[in-house]
């Protein structure tokens, strides 16, 4: 048996105790240890960005970090933002403006566009552009996810 | 699960992981920001054995003024706090505008200077803009503790002269003379992609105009960042001018870099890129330091 480590991790506000082995990938715990799926996996050398999430609010890759250094932090996935029901303004304003095609991108942009929001709440197009340089969308053409962006920040401003 | 199986310690000082590299040296790695480390342990391009995370290690995140004026950056420094630092706009100017080149947001929120100097890319901008600056670097073992200058630090492709015992634990990067300026030019695919060429240039003038001293540092041409030397001596003592500068990217880009080819570009299209990205550097760095002159 390999040695495991007990971690002690809040994910969306929600505490976790966890044993994992320290190889265990961030994005691989939380989809299969906590089964919170949102987050997806695409290269896993940190190229596509959609494995995005925020620990302690800044955004990071969660297939760059071992589940083990998370321990003590807190992280936020898409399932965090909003729910099927009531969702998060960036969601409202991403549905509303066609920000998405497929989704698989989407889970990464929107933990990244949060964090991006709360520190620049009236972004040009061009500081948008930037803070979306690590997230690749195969579908969009990112047009439509600059706009969504636009609209998020106006619905967050109020 | 992509990594191969490794022990894991995460020490909470300078002192407990040179203690964990002593005994473990060969078998370990040092793990910082990931940012570069990851990618090769999830491809099992590399496989330690033990893992020394320094995340835990506050002591070792800091941006400070230095004696000497210039700057001095805690290894565990992460590229975003370099990045939003007053500090470091104002005293390595350089280095800061390098920072919003350097990857994506969410990959400098975890890579840190020590990483990307240890790491030793080629393709990286904190190794050429540290030999650019003349800076230095303090690396630490249980044996000692020794200064190494950026010039004697790079060895080959991914090399350093950092022994498997040794941490990098601080960059001290010195001001630069009076009357000099900067520039740093780049071509990528895309913004923050690895550079498929990029040049840094620091130029500094006399109180009568004239070129007193140069230093042109080239990434992506080699198997680490490479000074070209000649070329920086051919500026010496002349007035700035577009001959001059002409004559060094033509010096630079065809006898004293070595690029390669690959899926990106080949070996002759970066030449043609590292001379017209010289005299864009040159250009504007001469520019830089005019301005300074007349503010001075
Ligand atoms: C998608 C992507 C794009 C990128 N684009 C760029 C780019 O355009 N330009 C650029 O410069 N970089 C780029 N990077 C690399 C990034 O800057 C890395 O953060 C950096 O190269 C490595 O730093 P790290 O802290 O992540 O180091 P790690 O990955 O943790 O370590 C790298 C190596 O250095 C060793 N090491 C680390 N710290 C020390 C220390 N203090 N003492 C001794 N040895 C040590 C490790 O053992 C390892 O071998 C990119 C990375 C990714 C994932
Ligand atoms: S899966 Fe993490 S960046 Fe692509
Ligand atoms: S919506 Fe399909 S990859 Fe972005």
């Amino acid at each position: 048996m390999p040695t495991t480590f007990d971690l002690t991790i809040t994910v969306n506000g929600t505490r976790y105790e966890r044993s994992v082995e320290p190889r265990t990938l961030l994005s691989d715990f939380l989809r299969h240890n906590l089964g919170l799926t949102g987050t997806h996996v695409g290269c896993e050398h940190g190229v596509c960005g959609a494995c995005s999430v925020l620990m302690d609010g800044q955004p990071v890759r969660s297939c760059l970090m071992f589940a083990v250094q998370a321990h003590g932090h807190e992280i936020t996935t898409v399932e965090g933002l909003g729910t099927r029901d009531e969702l998060h303004p960036i969601q409202q304003a991403f549905q509303e403006a066609h920000g998405l095609q497929c989704g698989f991108c989407t889970p990464g942009i929107l933990t990244t566009v949060k964090a991006f929001l709360e520190q620049n709440p009236n972004p040009s197009e061009e500081e948008i552009r930037e803070a979306l340089s690590g997230n690749l969308c195969r579908c969009t053409g990112y047009q439509h996810i600059i706009e969504a962006v636009e609209l998020a920040a106006e619905k967050m401003r109020g | 699960m992509k990594p191969a199986p490794f022990e894991y310690f995460a020490p909470a000082s300078t002192d407990e992981a040179l203690s964990l590299l002593a005994e473990h040296g060969y078998d370990a790695k040092v793990l910082a920001g990931g940012q570069s480390l990851i990618p090769m342990m999830n491809f099992r391009l590399v496989q330690p054995s033990i893992l020394v995370d320094l995340n835990n290690i506050a002591e070792l995140a800091y941006i400070r003024e230095g004696d000497d004026g210039g700057l001095r950056i805690g290894a565990m420094t992460r590229h975003r706090q370099v990045e939003t630092s007053p500090l470091a706009a104002e005293r390595a100017p350089l280095i800061h505008v390098a920072m919003s080149k350097i990857a994506y947001p969410q990959v400098r929120t975890r890579g840190t200077f020590g990483g990307s100097v240890s790491h030793a890319d080629p393709s990286a901008e904190l190794p050429a803009l540290s030999l650019a600056l003349g800076g230095k670097f303090r690396l630490r073992s249980q044996r000692g503790e020794r200064w190494v200058a950026a010039e004697d630090f790079f060895v080959s492709l991914f090399t350093t002269v950092l022994e498997p015992d040794e941490l990098l634990v601080e960059a001290s990067i010195p001001p630069m003379p009076p009357r000099s300026g900067w520039s740093l030019q780049e071509v990528a695919r895309r913004p923050h992609d690895f550079a498929l060429m990029g040049v840094a240039a620091v130029v500094t003038l006399n109180e009568k105009g004239v070129c007193d001293g140069a230093r042109l540092v080239f990434i992506s041409a080699g198997d680490r960042p490479i000074a070209a030397e000649r070329a920086a001596e051919s500026l010496k003592g002349q007035a700035p001018s577009s001959k001059v500068m002409e004559e060094a990217a033509e010096i630079a880009s065809m006898q004293e870099i070595d690029p390669s080819s690959d899926i990106h570009a080949t070996a002759e299209f970066r030449r043609h890129l590292a001379n017209v990205l010289t005299r864009r550097a040159l250009e504007q760095a001469f520019q830089r330091a005019a301005e300074t002159k007349q503010e001075g």
